[in-house]
């Protein structure tokens, strides 16, 4: 017996002492993120900015972006290719992958030794706003007067990448990134459906209830929603939202910005015309467990009359309904404004570990002259500068245009409502699925929404 | 001295007889000889192992946003964890999927194998692939099926109002009631074929002559199950049970492709709030906290079901 009980010591010493290593491990290591780049904490550009590439050498400028898509994929292609002919001396050496993937990795790579020089970083909080906290993208405000970026952009549309430089408030401060395309939520419809019901282009949004209602007496299915994925409702909700609030609330809850408040009376009344929507069976059946992909291929079949969703499901609906497909902007509230949920493509940014700035910040502006917006244009893109003038001669496009100009120039374009907090994607999927299901009665949903702005407005962001 | 003398006693009779001891034991590097056999195997576990698993531990002290420096807050994540009440759901939800990714199957394998070993039926290689189709697909594929199975005019709801069953059709991925049971039950469809092929090797084990003797005995076919086939599958089920109880708990791809984790709250999992909350929300703290949380609930399921199966051996 006592060899097996002395062993049975001897092994559980061992355990001992691997544990103790482990745990000593854990413990004494340097914190993480102590080690690799601590140069690269804020380096902003203290002298003067130059707008002269030609000077700068040989220059290889590492770009990842997610221009992955067919259009958007030809359009990068092209314009890479004519800015490396036009300076010679820089080459482009770029990084393309999805949207999902590159929010997955920049984290990391932003962090690393080799971290590329340009980026396309989403605006929310999440990510742009916790890159600038942590100073990994560049300021450009100096390059923004250098290259009268400010002239070139509706203000409506810089605010989405302008952040203060400790990333606590969204859409004021310093400037962090340009985008190429704009996009606009709006409202897609069926020209002959459109017809069949006697109906108008709704003007106000007291027409737009008249047309659903009179859809849904013809017994056709008013509005298609696919909300499985939970974040589609949000989209749908900014629509009716800039028919009842205030667009300066909007922007303030949408920014997460503090002075703002989810359960103020006209929030709730969007709130219930949603869910009235539902109640009345406005919506196709079964909306929480419809794909959001599905949704919008029910609208190609002729099953709906109405769908509320993004410019960026225009080329595809074009491709499947042709002629018959037509967008409007979601009209405004009598005496109130055109406002709706719209924004930018991802922003290009300027990292702070690119060792040529004014090389990148030569390449940002190149990627949104003129030239390119005609380039974004000819390749099926949404241009965000001068919009309307690019539009082609009609067709779903040439709606989707129009409606995105007047929007971000003449109306409020509102931000995303998920950009608020980094919980706000989660919070406003869950709740508006609670609510579209009946678990949630307004006042709960603007109380749990008012739950996840206030916690993290209160917390100095 | 016998060769096979363990260590440790070799060791205490060296101090016995005192400084003179070392000339006679074996020379040191004989002692070391196994650790270099192990070592090239040792390093790669290591370096991609253990060390990732250590670090993860380390993380899981600090608020750490995977950008800036972290700071250590002793056990706060850990706190975090047990007092979130949307992570508490999330553990639970886990525990009702092992129900369906684990007992279920077994309940089902035992039945199946039992018929598919003794009925020698003609096929039985073609029954056995195609029971166990479903673990060659990958999970994701596996979840984009049957979310189409589920969509509200999909296969399920066609296939009851096609028999006059109307009004069990729903929505079943987007409604509150029924949204965790439906992603059970595409684990109960993926691990069932796992579970039947592992009884069915440990149930051809059993002389045929055992159940013979039984039925002469007068044992009817429970009694047989109980009796015979039960004891001697047991290794089996504790291999079944820990593979599955593993799947059930650290589902990811199959909530993360049919249902996001929604209706609401109803479908979250603990390893999507790993993903959710490193990738999306940058609290690699909290998340490598319920990383090792989800480790540690893992190992501890899996130690008392061999525990169990050990014992009663």
């Amino acid at each position: 017996m006592a060899p097996r009980g002395r062993r049975g010591a001897s092994r559980t010493a061992s355990r001992a002492v691997g544990l103790a290593a482990v745990t000593a491990l854990a413990l004494t290591a340097c914190a993480p993120g102590s080690g690799a780049d601590d140069d690269a904490g804020g380096a902003a550009p203290t002298g003067p900015v130059s707008t002269d590439v030609s000077g700068a050498g040989d220059v290889t400028l590492t770009v990842w972006d997610q221009e992955v898509r067919g259009g958007q994929d030809e359009q990068i292609t092209q314009l890479n290719a004519a800015f490396e002919e036009a300076n010679p001396n820089v080459t482009i050496e770029r990084v393309s992958q999805s949207f999902d993937d590159l929010s997955t990795t920049l984290r990391l790579a932003l962090t690393g030794d080799d971290a590329p020089d340009v980026v396309q970083t989403n605006n929310a909080r999440a990510t742009m706003g916790q890159f600038v906290a942590s100073g990994q993208l560049v300021p450009l405000d100096a390059y923004a007067d250098a290259y009268g970026w400010r002239d070139r952009y509706p203000e409506s549309v810089l605010q989405y990448s302008t952040y203060s430089p400790d990333g606590t408030v969204f859409g004021e401060g310093s400037l962090y990134g340009l985008p190429q395309v704009g996009e606009v939520v709006g409202v897609y419809y069926s020209r002959s459906a459109l017809e069949e019901l006697g109906l108008q282009v709704p003007q106000t949004w007291a027409d737009f209830e008249a047309a659903l209602q009179t859809s849904a007496d013809a017994g056709r299915t008013p509005l298609l929603l696919g909300d499985i994925e939970g974040w589609p409702a949000g989209h749908v909700l900014g629509v009716v939202q800039g028919a009842h609030v205030a667009p300066e609330e909007v922007q303030a809850l949408g920014l997460g910005n503090e002075g703002a408040s989810w359960t103020t009376p006209e929030n709730v009344e969007a709130l219930t015309e949603l869910q009235s929507w539902q109640q009345q069976g406005w919506f196709n059946e079964g909306v929480n467990g419809t794909d959001y992909d599905a949704a919008w291929q029910q609208l190609a079949d002729g099953q709906g009359v109405f769908l509320i969703a993004g410019s960026w499901l225009a080329p595809d609906l074009q491709e499947a309904m042709g002629e018959d497909a037509g967008f409007f902007a979601p009209p405004p509230a009598d005496g109130g404004e055109l406002a709706t949920t719209g924004g930018t493509g991802i922003p290009f940014s300027i990292t702070t570990a690119a060792e040529e700035p004014d090389v990148a910040a030569a390449y940002l502006d190149f990627l949104t002259s003129d030239d390119a917006m005609q380039v974004l244009a000819d390749t099926g893109n949404l241009p965000v500068v001068d919009t309307a003038s690019y539009a082609p001669e009609g067709g779903l496009l040439a709606d989707v245009y129009t409606a995105f100009d007047e929007v971000s120039s003449g109306g409020a374009l509102l931000p995303y409502l998920d950009y608020a907090t980094p919980t706000m994607g989660d919070t406003l999927g869950q709740t508006l699925q609670g609510l579209l299901a009946g678990e949630l009665d307004p006042d709960q949903a603007a109380e749990a929404l008012e739950q996840d702005y206030a916690d993290f407005t209160s917390s100095g962001g | 001295m016998p060769t096979s003398r363990p260590a440790a006693a070799e060791a205490a009779a060296g101090q016995a007889v005192g400084a003179s001891a070392p000339a006679r034991g074996r020379p040191p590097r004989g002692r070391l000889t196994p650790y270099l056999f192990l070592a090239p195997a040792l390093a790669v576990y290591g370096a991609f192992l253990l060390y990732p698993l250590a670090r993860a531990v380390q993380f899981s002290f600090y608020d750490y946003d995977g950008l800036s420096v972290g700071t250590p807050v002793g056990l706060a994540n850990y706190a975090a964890v047990l007092t979130d009440e949307g992570l508490r759901d999330a553990f639970g939800h886990a525990l009702v999927l092992i129900g369906f990714f684990s007992l279920l199957p077994l309940l089902i394998g035992l039945v199946l194998a039992a018929l598919l070993v003794r009925a020698r039926v003609r096929g039985l290689p073609l029954f056995r692939t195609v029971v166990f189709l479903p673990q060659v697909i990958a999970m994701v594929v596996v979840a984009v099926a049957w979310r189409r199975i589920y969509a509200p005019d999909g296969t399920l709801n066609e296939l009851l109002r096609a028999v006059g069953l109307d009004g069990l059709t729903r929505t079943w991925l987007g409604d509150y009631a029924t949204a965790l049971p439906a992603v059970g039950v595409i684990g109960t469809w993926y691990s069932t074929g796992l579970v039947t092929v592992l009884l069915m090797a440990g149930m051809a084990r059993v002389p045929p002559e055992l159940y013979e003797a039984a039925s002469l005995d007068g044992a009817g076919p429970a009694r047989q199950l109980r009796a015979i086939t039960l004891p001697a599958v047991r290794p089996e089920i504790a291999v079944a049970l820990t593979l599955t109880i593993i799947a059930a708990l650290k589902t990811f791809d199959l909530v993360y492709v049919t249902t996001g984790g929604g209706p609401g709250t109803s479908t979250t999992v603990p390893s999507y709030e790993v993903y959710r909350r490193a990738f999306e929300l940058g609290e690699v703290g909290a998340a490598a906290a319920v990383g090792v949380v989800l480790t540690v609930l893992v190992f501890g399921i899996n130690l008392l079901v061999n525990r169990v199966a050990d014992r009663q051996r």
